[in-house]
């Protein structure tokens, strides 16, 4: 196991796959047919793609220049900030995976979650120089950053609505359409997930509620 | 022994000194305060302390103040017109903390009509000695001169303009030096009432703007009678007091203003007029000039700090007077709120219904007209240092205004004027770095920009060799690297190495 570990070959095949993100902002069509079709892709680069998304999204907090962006420390939760993309990502998966299928998409889930998470990429890619150029501009020059940052948004935007397509092997108003109807099943999700956490704290209340009350009484 | 001894005493002497302050100074925690960069409330030290509060009996006065509403400053005199009694007090402060009453005004001589006042709002002493006075319920402003003679009376406009079905009640009053008047009549909404120094009316100056946009002509078509009657009427604002500035633009101060406009910072409770009768206050502050910034209900108040009266000190330092919960907002040329004190109660340094405030030099005056008082605040150490280092970087001297600002700090290291100050020193000391670090502080991202400008100016020059090393690292190690490469695979692939029997005849082994 741990000889298999040190082997060059076992990370070859991640490394390649990595690389291939790169392929696959650049040609997206291609790249991400390629991704599922011709198994380009993995799971494990991925994972690395959202987790470097998530880690240039807290960089950019902590080292983006005070001219730019105001951080409130004292209001700032690491792990709600996190949740708070990691969580309309899940959503996004789910919501559409579910939809597609109901609807001839090609895709699996785990398909569906590689090419989202494929199609993150332009975020750090573009999001760490803007990082680092903040630090280097005055306040005038804030434009460019904006537009670096504006840049990254667009293009990774554009890369989900590729990914999908290519994925479900869907032709672009249907994969428009679905990426609206996406966005619905997420807001549905939402509120029932509201609905369901309010009824089961409803229901622990009553419970707790109950215990206390016999408990005054013994 | 005896030296152990002495260094006790001193201790237990410190100790006493220690506890003074903390009783004579004003009751609560937060009777000063600021706000920071991120609009949370910072406390402070006393900007300023009472140095006296008169009433009717430290004036030496037989009967009681009654609703007094006006005060004017004149040099060392204090006009007082103490309005339920239908006369003007003149005082003099004699002493830093005394005050001493000269005469009673209550009457005059000449003139037409009644030479008695009905209700005196406002009284203004010009530098030449005359006193213009309100005189409300009579309907006119009088001018007269430093003996109480009869000069000349200004009434009510004889002109379209002015609606002629209306009573004219001046409340409130300034002049400039040529002598023209400017009033603030009770339910006159169109701006201040202009008469030349001749007494003819001249107009209206600086009616505030009607905002309407076109969602309120919808609502408006939509509503029913009795909803457009309901609706907020489009009407430009009242004022509720005014001062001239030594530099003649007039400061002027409404408290008709609603909340949804203040959260939005289009209210400007505060204006400062030009000529034209436009608004030209500078607004630079982080947060608008409008009194306290959060103003839910609770402690018995609500609503949003309202304006009652203003004041302007040198270098275009104003400070005033919320009715509502009885502070003081001093604001500097900027808009920059310098620090807020104050409160309702009963204390000294609290209100009951303060109506108006003046200034001598920078000591404050404050009349209560239901407590029918008169508050003398002094500034503080910390307050006259905050003075000081603005009138030093006024004068030009920056290194001293970052030293005065540097002592501000040891009174209140949460004093973010004093960061900036110190800054803005540092930056004309061209010392960026430093500077920089000061404006980081206190989050000032146009001086941060201004200094870092500099500074990268700076560092480029001084490493400018580097930076064309790195340059050309970046630009040829790559090329080098695969040209090298590239040599490398040609060598490799050669028909040569691959089929050695190919090679000439002498090379061959």
């Amino acid at each position: 196991m741990l000889a298999a570990l040190k082997k060059k070959e076992t990370y070859s095949r991640y490394f390649a796959s990595l690389k291939f993100s790169l392929r696959c902002i650049t040609h997206p069509l291609d790249g991400f047919w390629d991704l599922t079709h011709e198994r380009r892709g993995s799971i494990a680069a991925a994972n690395t793609i959202l987790c470097l998304t998530l880690l240039v999204r807290i960089l950019k907090l902590q080292f983006t220049s005070k001219l730019f962006l105001a951080v409130y420390w004292e209001g700032i939760n690491i792990f709600l900030y996190l949740a708070s993309v990691l969580f309309p990502f899940a959503l996004w998966c789910v919501g559409n995976w579910a939809l597609t299928t109901l609807f001839d998409g090609k895709g699996t889930l785990r398909q569906v979650y590689m090419a989202s998470c494929y199609a993150l990429t332009p975020y750090p890619l573009l999001q760490t120089p803007a990082i680092i150029f903040s630090n280097m501009m005055t306040v005038e020059e804030g434009a460019f950053l904006g537009v670096l940052e504006t840049m990254s948004m667009l293009w990774a935007g554009a890369l989900f609505i590729a990914a999908m397509m290519e994925i479900h092997e869907y032709k672009i108003s249907k994969t428009i359409l679905f990426t609206i109807a996406t966005l619905f099943a997420m807001l549905v999700m939402v509120f029932i997930l509201l609905l369901f956490f309010s009824m089961i704290s409803q229901g622990v209340s009553y419970f707790i509620s109950l215990f206390r009350e016999i408990m005054f009484r013994m | 022994m005896k030296k152990a001894r002495k260094i006790l005493s001193l201790l237990a002497a410190g100790l006493l000194l220690a506890t003074v302050p903390s009783l004579t100074s004003c009751a609560e925690e937060g009777y000063t305060y600021n706000y920071d960069w991120w609009e949370d409330v910072q406390y402070s030290p006393d900007a300023y302390s009472v140095a006296g509060v008169f009433t009717a009996v430290d004036l030496g006065l037989d009967t009681k103040l009654m609703s007094p509403e006006g005060l004017f400053v004149h040099g060392s005199l204090i006009y007082l017109c103490d309005t339920g009694n239908n006369r003007i007090l003149e005082l003099e402060r004699t002493q830093r903390d005394k005050l001493t009453l000269n005469r009673i005004i209550d009457s005059f001589r000449g003139g037409h009509g009644s030479n008695t006042f009905s209700a005196p709002t406002d009284i203004f002493v010009s530098d030449d000695g005359f006193m213009y006075i309100c005189d409300k319920n009579n309907e006119r402003i009088l001018k007269l001169d430093e003996k109480l003679n009869y000069v000349m009376e200004f009434t009510k406009p004889d002109d379209a303009t002015f609606d002629q079905s209306m009573r004219f009640y001046p409340n409130k009053i300034t002049v400039d030096s040529a002598g023209r008047v400017y009033c603030i009549a009770v339910n006159v909404n169109k701006g201040l009432i202009k008469y030349e120094a001749d007494g003819t009316y001249s107009g209206f100056v600086g009616a505030t703007k009607v905002t309407f946009d076109w969602t309120d002509y919808v609502w408006k078509k939509l509503a029913t009678q009795a909803q457009r009657a309901q609706m907020e009427s489009f009407v430009p604002t009242e004022y509720d007091n005014l001062y001239m500035d030594p530099e003649g633009f007039i400061y002027v101060c409404t408290s008709n203003v609603s909340e949804a406009d203040l959260n939005s910072g289009d209210a400007a409770p505060i204006r400062r007029l030009n000529l034209m009768g436009n608004d030209i206050l500078i607004q630079n502050g982080n947060f608008p000039v409008m009194g306290d910034l959060y103003f839910a209900a609770g402690g018995g108040y609500k609503g949003s700090s309202l304006f009652t009266d203003i004041t302007v000190m040198e270098n275009d330092i104003y400070v005033a007077l919320d009715k509502v919960r009885g502070r003081l907002f001093s604001y500097d040329s900027q808009g920059r709120l310098l620090y807020t004190f104050g409160g309702m109660g009963n204390i000294d340094g609290y209100f009951r219904r303060p109506a108006a405030l003046e200034h001598i030099g920078r000591d404050l005056l404050v009349l209560d007209s239901l407590d029918c008082s008169l508050t003398l605040f002094v500034p503080t150490t910390f307050g006259e240092l905050i003075y000081e280092a603005m009138d030093q970087f006024q004068a030009g001297k920056y290194d001293e205004s970052g030293e005065t600002w540097q002592e501000v700090l040891s009174y209140n290291g949460n004093y973010d004027l004093a960061y900036i100050g110190i800054g803005r020193s540092l930056l004309r000391q061209e010392r960026y770095e430093e500077a920089m670090e000061y404006f980081d502080l206190k989050w000032d991202r146009d001086n941060y920009s201004r200094a870092f400008k500099q500074y990268r100016k700076q560092w480029v020059e001084e490493h400018i060799f580097l930076l064309i090393i790195a340059f050309f690292l970046v630009l040829c190690v790559p090329l080098a690297i695969g040209k090298v490469k590239k040599i490398r695979f040609e060598i490799d692939t050669a028909d040569i190495f691959r089929y050695p029997d190919r090679l000439p005849e002498k090379h061959r082994k």
